[in-house]
C-alpha cells in the first residue's frame, strides 16, 4: 500500500482565517429565477395565444433583478475586505467559464451551418447539392460585412487603449477609449440592422439558409448589444473613477466578453458571409 | 440586501456559532451551500416521486395487453417524455450534483462555501419554474410526447401542435441555465477554494467526479440550448432547420442532441462513481485502490464521452465508416470504466468489510452498473444495434445504468451522509428492507426487458401483442415492489428526522477519512471559518 494521502490524511488547522466572500442572503436569485420562468412561459403564451403581457412582466423582473443584483456586486466590490485577491481570482475563473459556455452555444449554430454548407446534399437532395441552396441571393461579403469586421477590429483596439490607460492611471483616456468602443459597438449594431432590413431573404418561411443566417448572426448581434451595455456600464464606472491600476476586473470582464464577441464575428464573416456566399444580391 | 460594511463583515467572520436567518430568508434567499444542497435534495425527492408515479402508471398500463389505463398513443408518449425528463433533470441531477455536490464539495476541499453563493441559489430556484413548465407539458392539451430525445419531426409543429411541447422546450432552457451556472460555480470552487495542502492529486474522488461532471455540463449543455432554440424557432417562427420541406434535416437535430445527450449520461453517473468510491473505501477500511487511476479514469470517460455521440444514431443513415468509428470509440469507454469497476473490487479485496446500509447500495451499484455497462458494449456494436435499437433491450440497458446505477448511488450517498447532514441516523432495519425491496423490485422490472427486447418488443408503444404478456407482467410486479420501496424511503426519512439519536463527528469510524468527518453532525451553519491544512 502506498502511503496514500487517501489513507488518513493528516488534517490540522492552518491558522488562516478563510479569505472568501460569504455573501449575505439575497432575494434576487429567487426573483430572477421566477421572472426568468415567467419570461419563457410568456414566450409560449405570446406565440400560441397572442398575449404578450406575461413576457413583458417577466422581462421587467429579469431586468430589475440584473439591476439590483449586479448593483449589489458593485457595492460589495468597493467594500473593504470582501473582494479579497482570491475572490477576485474566482471572479476571473467564473467569467472565463461563462465565456466558454457561450462559445459552445455558438458551436451549435456553426454546427448547423456546416452541416448544410459542407454537405449540401442534405438540403435539396442529391440532384442539386449547392450551398447556398439554388436561388438564394446572399450579401456581398466585402460590402457591409467587411465594414462591420473593420468596426469590430477597431473597437478591439480602442478597448485595449482603454485598458492600458486604466493600468497607467490615465482615467480620462480610459473613458475616451470606452466611449469610442461603445460608439463602435453601436455602429456595428446599426449596420447590422440596416443589413437585415435589406436582406433578400426572410427568416420565416424562407427555408434553411435564412434560418441559419439569421439565428447565427442574430445571436451574435444580441451578444454585441449585451457587450455594448456591459462596456457602457464600465464607461460610467470609469467616469466615476471606480477603476484603479490595481483593481479593474469589471472592465477586464467586459473586455474579455467584447473580444469573444469579436472572434465569433470573425468566424461568421469568414465562414458564413465569405466562404458561404452564393449569388450576390444586386449583381 | 448587501449592506456591506467592515463592521458587519468582521462580526460575521468572528461568529463561529450558528446564527441562522429567519425561515423565509434562510430557505428562499439562501447563500449557504448546505441549505441550498438541502433544498436540492428535497426537490429531487419531489421530482423522483412525480417521475416515479408516472412509471407506475406506465407499468400498470403494460401489465397486461389491451389495457386502457392510458387513453391514447399521444398520452402514452407524453407519459414517457415527462418520466424521462423528470428523472434526468429533476431528480438524478438535482440529487447528485445540486444536493450532494453542494453539500460536500466545499466541505471536502476545506472551503467555507461555494465560490458564488447567490449564483448557487438561482441555480436551484430556476429548477422550480422549469418543473412547473414540465408539468404544463404533461397536462396542457394532449401533452408533449416526443420522448426525452425531442426528435423532430415528432416534436415539430405538425405532430406536437399545442403549446405543451413549447413548455417542455423552455423548461429545458431553464434547467439548462441552472446546470450551466452550477457548473461554472463548481469548477470555480474546486479550482480556487481548495484549502492549503489540498492539491488536485489529493482531492477526494467525489470532488474529482464533480469537477469532470461540471466540465461536461459546461461544454455540452449550451449545444442542447442551441438545438432546442432552433426547434423552438422551427415550431413557432417559421424557420426550417429540421424541416425537410424547407431544406432542413432532422438528422442535424439528432447530432446536436446527442452531442449533449451522451455527455449527459456521464453527467448523471460520474458523481455516483465518486460517492461509491468513498463508501467502498470507508466500509472496506482501506484507501481506495489506485487513486490516481480512478481520478483519471473519470477524466478519460469525460473526454472520450464527447466523441461517441453518434452511437445513438446508428440507424439514421450514417455511412459504414462513420458507424465503424463511433462503434470503436464507444467500446474504448469500457476501458476506463473497467478500471473503475476493478479498482472498487480491488479496494474491497482484503479489506475488513462492514455491510452497513450504504455499503449494500454501493455493492448493488457496482453489480447492477456492470450489468448495464455490459449491455452497453453489446449495443455499441453497430451491427447488433440494427436489430436492438428502439427495443426494450435499450430500455433495459439504460435503466440498469441509471435507475439501478445512478439511483443506487443516490441512495448510497443518502445513507452514507444523512447522519452527517441532519445529525440523526436512519432506522437500520427499515433501511435494509428498503435496499432489498428496491434491489428485487428494479431487477424484476428491468431484467425481463432484456428478453422482451431480444424478442422484438419495440419501446414507446402503449400496447403490445399477447406474446409479450408474460415478462411484461413480471416487470409490472417488480415496478410495484420498487414503488412500495420508494414510499418506504419517505417513511425512513420521517423516522430519521424525528430520531432522538445524536451522532458523533465520525460515526463510520476509521475508514471515513475525508474532511466532512472532522466536522460535527450536523455541521455548523458556516464551516471552516479557519481553513484546515492537509498534509
Amino acid at each position: 500500500m502506498s502511503s496514500d494521502h487517501h489513507g488518513a490524511p493528516a488534517i490540522t488547522s492552518s491558522g488562516l482565517k478563510q479569505p472568501y466572500h460569504l455573501v449575505d442572503p439575497s432575494p434576487w436569485p429567487l426573483v430572477g429565477a421566477l421572472s426568468g420562468g415567467l419570461t419563457l412561459f410568456g414566450v409560449v403564451i405570446g406565440a400560441h395565444f397572442g398575449n404578450w403581457v406575461p413576457l413583458i412582466v417577466g422581462l421587467l423582473g429579469v431586468l430589475t433583478t440584473m439591476f439590483f443584483w449586479w448593483g449589489d456586486v458593485l457595492k460589495e466590490s468597493r467594500a473593504a475586505g470582501v473582494h479579497t485577491p482570491v475572490v477576485r481570482l474566482g471572479l476571473r475563473y467564473g467569467m472565463m467559464f461563462f465565456i466558454t459556455s457561450e462559445v459552445m452555444f455558438f458551436v451549435a449554430f456553426f454546427w448547423a451551418f456546416f452541416h448544410f454548407a459542407l454537405f449540401p446534399e442534405h438540403v435539396l437532395g442529391v440532384e442539386n447539392p449547392t450551398w447556398p441552396p439554388a436561388g438564394t441571393l446572399t450579401f456581398d461579403p466585402f460590402h457591409l460585412p467587411l465594414l462591420n469586421t473593420m468596426i469590430l477590429l477597431l473597437s478591439g483596439t480602442t478597448v485595449t487603449w482603454a485598458h492600458h490607460s486604466i493600468i497607467e492611471g490615465k482615467n480620462k483616456e480610459a473613458v475616451l477609449g470606452l466611449v469610442l468602443t461603445v460608439l463602435l459597438g453601436l455602429s456595428f449594431t446599426a449596420c447590422q440592422a440596416f443589413e437585415y432590413s435589406e436582406a433578400p431573404f426572410h427568416f420565416a418561411g424562407g427555408g434553411v439558409y435564412p434560418a441559419v443566417f439569421f439565428l447565427a448572426t442574430g445571436f451574435h448581434g444580441f451578444h454585441v448589444i449585451i457587450g455594448t451595455l456591459f462596456l457602457l456600464v464600465c464607461t460610467i464606472r470609469a467616469q466615476a473613477g471606480q477603476f484603479t491600476p490595481a483593481r479593474h476586473f469589471g472592465f477586464e470582464a467586459a473586455a474579455w466578453y467584447w473580444h469573444f464577441v469579436d472572434v465569433v464575428w470573425l468566424f461568421l464573416f469568414i465562414c458564413v458571409y465569405w466562404w458561404g456566399h452564393g449569388v450576390i444580391v444586386g449583381e | 440586501m448587501s449592506s456591506y460594511s467592515d463592521a458587519a463583515h468582521d462580526a460575521h467572520g468572528h461568529d463561529h456559532h450558528d446564527h441562522k436567518p429567519g425561515f423565509f430568508v434562510r430557505w428562499f434567499c439562501s447563500t449557504n451551500h448546505k441549505d441550498i444542497g438541502t433544498l436540492y435534495l428535497i426537490f429531487a425527492a419531489i421530482g423522483g416521486l412525480t417521475g416515479g408515479v408516472l412509471s407506475i402508471i406506465m407499468r400498470a398500463q403494460l401489465a397486461a395487453p389491451g389495457s386502457h389505463i392510458v387513453s391514447s398513443g399521444q398520452a402514452w408518449n407524453a407519459l414517457v417524455t415527462s418520466h424521462g425528463l423528470l428523472m434526468i433533470f429533476f431528480s438524478v441531477m438535482p440529487a447528485l450534483i445540486g444536493g450532494f455536490g453542494n453539500w460536500f464539495v466545499p466541505i471536502m476541499i476545506g472551503a467555507p462555501d461555494m465560490a458564488f453563493p447567490r449564483l448557487n441559489n438561482i441555480s436551484f430556484w430556476l429548477l422550480v419554474p422549469a418543473y412547473a413548465l414540465i408539468m404544463a407539458g404533461q397536462f396542457v392539451g394532449d401533452g408533449a410526447g416526443p420522448g426525452w430525445t425531442l426528435y423532430p419531426p415528432l416534436s415539430n409543429a405538425t405532430y406536437q401542435s399545442g403549446p405543451a411541447m413549447d413548455f417542455v422546450l423552455f423548461a429545458l432552457h431553464l434547467a439548462g441555465i441552472s446546470s450551466l451556472l452550477g457548473a461554472i460555480n463548481f469548477i470555480t470552487t474546486i479550482f480556487n477554494m481548495r484549502a492549503p495542502g489540498m492539491t488536485l492529486h489529493k482531492m477526494p474522488l467525489f470532488v474529482w467526479s464533480m469537477l469532470v461532471t461540471a466540465f461536461l455540463l459546461l461544454l455540452a449543455v449550451p449545444v442542447l440550448a442551441g438545438a432546442i432554440t432552433m426547434l423552438i424557432t422551427d415550431r413557432n417562427f417559421g424557420t426550417a432547420f429540421f424541416e425537410v420541406s424547407g431544406g432542413g434535416d432532422p438528422v442535424l437535430f439528432q447530432h446536436l442532441f446527442w452531442f449533449f445527450g451522451h455527455p449527459e449520461v456521464y453527467i448523471m453517473i460520474l458523481p455516483g462513481f465518486g460517492i461509491v468510491s468513498h463508501i467502498i473505501s470507508t466500509f472496506s477500511r482501506k484507501p481506495i485502490f489506485g487513486y490516481l487511476g480512478m481520478a483519471y479514469a473519470m477524466v478519460a470517460i469525460g473526454v472520450v464521452g464527447f466523441v461517441v455521440w453518434a452511437h445513438h444514431m446508428f440507424i439514421s443513415g450514417m455511412t459504414v465508416d462513420t458507424r465503424a468509428y463511433f462503434m470503436a470509440a464507444t467500446m474504448v469507454i469500457a476501458v476506463p470504466t473497467g478500471i473503475k469497476i476493478f479498482s472498487w473490487i480491488a479496494t474491497m479485496w482484503g479489506g475488513s468489510i462492514r455491510m452497513e446500509v450504504p455499503m449494500l447500495w454501493a455493492i448493488g451499484f457496482i453489480f447492477l452498473f456492470t450489468v448495464g455497462g455490459v449491455t452497453g458494449v453489446v449495443l455499441s456494436n453497430a451491427g447488433l444495434d440494427e436489430t436492438l435499437h428502439n427495443s426494450y433491450y435499450v430500455v433495459a440497458h439504460f435503466h440498469y445504468v441509471l435507475s439501478l446505477g445512478a439511483v443506487f448511488s443516490i441512495f448510497a450517498g443518502f445513507y452514507y451522509w444523512i447522519g452527517k447532514m441532519n445529525g440523526h441516523q436512519y432506522p437500520e432495519t427499515l433501511a435494509r428492507w428498503h435496499f432489498w425491496m428496491t434491489f428485487i423490485g428494479v431487477n424484476l422490472t428491468f431484467f425481463p426487458m432484456h428478453f422482451l427486447g431480444l424478442a422484438g418488443m419495440p419501446r414507446r408503444y402503449v400496447d403490445y401483442p399477447d406474446a409479450f404478456a408474460g415478462w411484461n407482467q413480471v416487470a409490472s410486479y417488480g415496478a410495484y415492489l420498487g414503488g412500495a420501496a420508494f414510499l418506504l424511503f419517505f417513511y425512513i426519512c420521517f423516522k430519521t428526522f424525528t430520531s432522538k439519536q445524536h451522532l458523533a463527528d465520525n460515526y463510520w469510524g476509521e475508514g471515513a477519512t475525508t474532511l466532512e468527518w472532522t466536522l460535527s453532525s450536523p455541521p455548523s451553519f458556516h464551516t471552516f471559518e479557519e481553513l484546515p491544512r492537509i498534509r
